[in-house]
C-alpha cells in the first residue's frame, strides 16, 4: 500500500468534515489545477480554536492531511496553531510518499490562511473573498527545481526532465 | 473479501488454459532455446508453435513476422528507436499523435536528444486521428508514423488503415501501438496494411512480462538489444520460455473466442453506460463510444477527485484504475484527457472502468451501487460540490 494505516484511517474515517457557518476564518488554498483545493474553517474564542473543520478535492492523502491537521489543530491557541507545520502533518500521518508531499503543504497553508483571516478581521481589516486564497508552490523549500517523477534536478527552462523525459509543466519548477 | 476486477485494461487474469500451459513447461523445459542439443532444441520448438500461433492471431501468413518482446513498451521501443537509427540517413522526422501511451512519447523524446524532430497531430473532442491530418505532416524528412491502434486512456479506435493507405503511397514507414487492440478486438495485420505493430500478451489473458512486435518483411529496422542471435537476430537476449508458451496458448484462445467475447463485452459496456445515470449525475463518458474497446469506459465524475474514488472503490471490492494528476503522481492532469478538451477539474475525477469477459452484469449492478454511494460522501466533503 502506497499509505501508512494511519493515513488510510484518517482518508476512510476523515474527522471533522464540513463546513461551520459562522466561522470567524476561513483559508482556502490549491486550485484544481495541481490537483487539490482545500478549505478550512475555524470558530475560534478567546483565541482558542474552538471548532475547526474542512472541505477537500482530492487524492487520499488531501483528505487525510486534512482531517489530521484538524485533530492537531482543534483546542490549540491562536499561537500554537500557527507552529503547526506541513512536517508535523505528515509526521503525524507516519509520512507520506515523496510525490504525495505537496499534499501535505496545501494542509497547513490553509490553516495558516484561516488564522490570518480571523486576525484580519478582527483587527478590521475587511478582504475581498478572492485574497482568502492563495496559490501554494511545489518546489522543495531550497530554492531548486526538482523533476517531481525522478528527484532528478531541473535546470531552468527545461520543458521536460533530461533524466527521465517527463514533462514538467512551469508551475512545477 | 473477493475483488471484482474491472481493470483490465491494466491487468488481465491468466485463463486457467494458460495457467496450465505455463506450469508444465516449467516442469518439462529446461534447456535454452540457443543450444543446439536435444533440451535445447525442444525448447526452440515450442517457442516456434507459440510465434504460429500469434501470427495467426494478427494474421501475419510468415510467423518470423512475430518477434517477441519483454513487453508492449519494449516493443515500442524496439520499433521506433530502431526504425530511426536505420533509416536515419534517409530522415529525422517523425509523426505521431497527441494521445500516445508514454512509450511512444518517451521514445520520441529520447531520439529528440538525438536530434530527431517529431510532429503530433492533434485530435478531436472523442479522440480522433483525422488522416488527412497525418498526410498533412509528412515532410519529405519523414522516416516514420506512429498512431496507436487504440487508446489506453479513452478505448478510441483511430483509421489505421486509412493511415496506412497515406503512408504506403508516400513511402513512409507506419508503427501502430496495438498493446490494447490485439487479442480483445480483431486485428489483422495484412488488412490494416502496417508496417510494424506493438502488442503485448497480458491484455489478451496472457502472462506479463511477454510482448510483440510484428515487423512486415523487408522493413529496415536495428535491434536495441544487441547480443545473440535469438528471435531472428531481431532481440537478442535468452528467451522468456515459460512466458511465451502462455502467450501462444492465450494466442489461441484469444483467436477461437474473440466473437463470442466480444458479444459479452459489448453487452457489458452498453448495461454499463444506459444504468449509469440511475447511479451518478453530472458525468461525461469520454472517447469515442461507438468506435472504441469493447472493454473499456471512461467517466469523468465532477466535482471529485479520482484517487479517492479509486481508494474507496478498492475498499468495497471493485479494483478500477484513475488518469488524475495525483494517483500519477505527476500532479498533472492526463494528456489524453487534455487533448480532448476536459478542464483539468473534470479530468481530476477520470476512472477507467474495465471489465472482461468473466465480468457479469451483477459485478456491474453492484459496482454501480458502491460508486454511487461514494460519489454522495465525497461531493459532500468537496468544496467544488458545493459552491456550484
Amino acid at each position: 500500500m502506497l499509505y501508512s494505516k494511519t493515513t488510510m484511517d484518517h482518508f476512510r474515517n476523515p474527522r471533522n468534515v464540513g463546513v461551520i457557518e459562522d466561522a470567524n476564518g476561513i483559508g482556502e488554498v490549491g486550485n484544481p489545477l495541481c490537483g487539490d483545493m482545500m478549505t478550512i474553517y475555524l470558530k475560534i474564542e478567546d483565541d482558542i480554536i474552538k471548532d475547526i473543520k474542512f472541505q477537500t478535492f482530492g487524492c487520499g492523502s488531501a483528505i487525510a492531511v486534512s482531517s489530521m491537521l484538524t485533530e492537531i489543530a482543534k483546542g490549540n491557541s491562536i499561537d500554537e496553531a500557527k507552529q503547526i507545520t506541513n512536517k508535523d502533518v505528515a509526521k503525524a500521518l507516519e509520512g507520506l510518499p515523496k510525490n504525495k508531499l505537496h499534499c501535505s503543504n496545501l494542509g497547513a497553508d490553509a490553516l495558516q490562511l484561516a488564522i490570518k483571516d480571523y486576525e484580519d478581521r478582527k483587527a478590521g481589516i475587511e478582504r475581498p473573498k478572492e485574497q482568502q486564497q492563495e496559490k501554494h508552490d511545489h518546489s522543495h523549500g531550497d530554492g531548486k527545481c526538482y523533476c517531481p517523477y525522478c528527484e532528478s534536478s531541473l535546470k531552468e527552462g527545461d520543458n521536460f526532465c533530461q533524466a527521465c523525459l517527463h514533462e514538467i509543466e512551469e508551475e512545477e519548477h | 473479501m473477493t475483488t471484482i476486477n474491472l481493470d483490465h485494461i491494466s491487468a488481465s487474469p491468466l485463463l486457467p488454459e494458460v495457467q496450465e500451459a505455463m506450469i508444465t513447461a516449467i516442469r518439462e523445459f529446461q534447456g535454452n532455446p540457443s543450444s543446439q542439443n536435444q533440451a535445447g532444441e525442444n525448447a526452440a520448438a515450442v517457442i516456434e508453435t507459440a510465434r504460429e500461433s500469434v501470427a495467426g492471431l494478427l494474421n501475419s501468413k510468415v510467423p518470423r513476422e512475430v518477434v517477441f518482446t519483454s513487453s508492449g513498451t519494449e516493443s515500442v521501443n524496439q520499433a521506433i528507436k530502431g526504425v530511426a537509427m536505420a533509416n536515419r540517413s534517409k530522415g529525422n522526422h517523425i509523426v505521431t499523435s497527441s494521445i500516445e501511451h508514454s512509450s511512444v512519447n518517451r521514445s520520441i523524446k529520447r531520439l529528440m536528444q538525438q536530434g530527431f524532430r517529431t510532429t503530433a497531430v492533434s485530435v478531436d473532442n472523442m479522440g480522433r486521428v483525422d488522416q488527412e491530418e497525418v498526410a498533412k505532416a509528412i515532410t519529405d524528412d519523414t522516416i516514420l508514423v506512429s498512431i496507436m491502434h487504440s487508446n489506453n486512456e479513452i478505448g478510441t479506435l483511430q483509421p489505421i488503415k486509412e493511415i496506412a493507405k497515406i503512408t504506403k503511397e508516400k513511402k513512409v514507414l507506419f508503427h501502430t501501438d496495438a498493446v490494447d487492440s490485439v487479442g480483445v478486438i480483431p486485428v489483422d495485420v495484412q488488412e490494416l496494411g502496417v508496417d510494424l505493430m506493438s502488442f503485448a500478451s497480458n491484455p489478451y489473458y496472457g502472462p506479463t512480462g511477454v510482448g510483440g512486435l510484428y515487423i512486415r518483411r523487408g522493413v529496415s529496422i536495428w535491434p536495441i538489444i544487441d547480443g545473440g542471435v535469438q528471435e531472428n537476430n531481431r532481440r537478442a537476449g535468452t528467451e522468456n520460455l515459460i512466458g511465451i508458451i502462455g502467450t501462444g496458448v492465450a494466442a489461441d484462445l484469444a483467436k477461437a473466442n474473440m466473437d463470442k467475447r466480444l458479444v459479452h463485452l459489448k453487452e457489458l459496456k452498453d448495461y454499463f453506460i444506459s444504468e449509469l445515470p440511475n447511479a451518478i449525475d453530472e458525468y461525461y463518458i469520454n472517447g469515442d463510444i461507438d468506435n472504441s474497446l469493447p472493454n473499456l469506459v471512461s467517466v469523468s465524475i465532477k466535482y471529485i477527485e479520482g484517487e479517492s474514488i479509486m481508494l474507496m472503490l478498492d475498499d468495497e471490492g471493485y479494483s478500477v484504475s484513475t488518469r488524475s494528476a495525483c494517483a500519477t503522481g505527476s500532479l498533472r492532469a492526463s494528456h489524453v484527457l487534455m487533448a480532448i478538451g476536459l478542464d483539468h477539474a473534470d479530468a481530476q475525477g477520470t476512472l477507467l472502468i474495465s471489465p472482461g469477459i468473466s465480468t457479469t452484469k451483477e459485478d456491474i449492478d453492484g459496482f454501480l451501487k458502491a460508486l454511487a454511494d461514494i460519489t454522495r460522501s465525497l461531493r459532500d466533503m468537496s468544496p467544488l460540490y458545493n459552491k456550484k
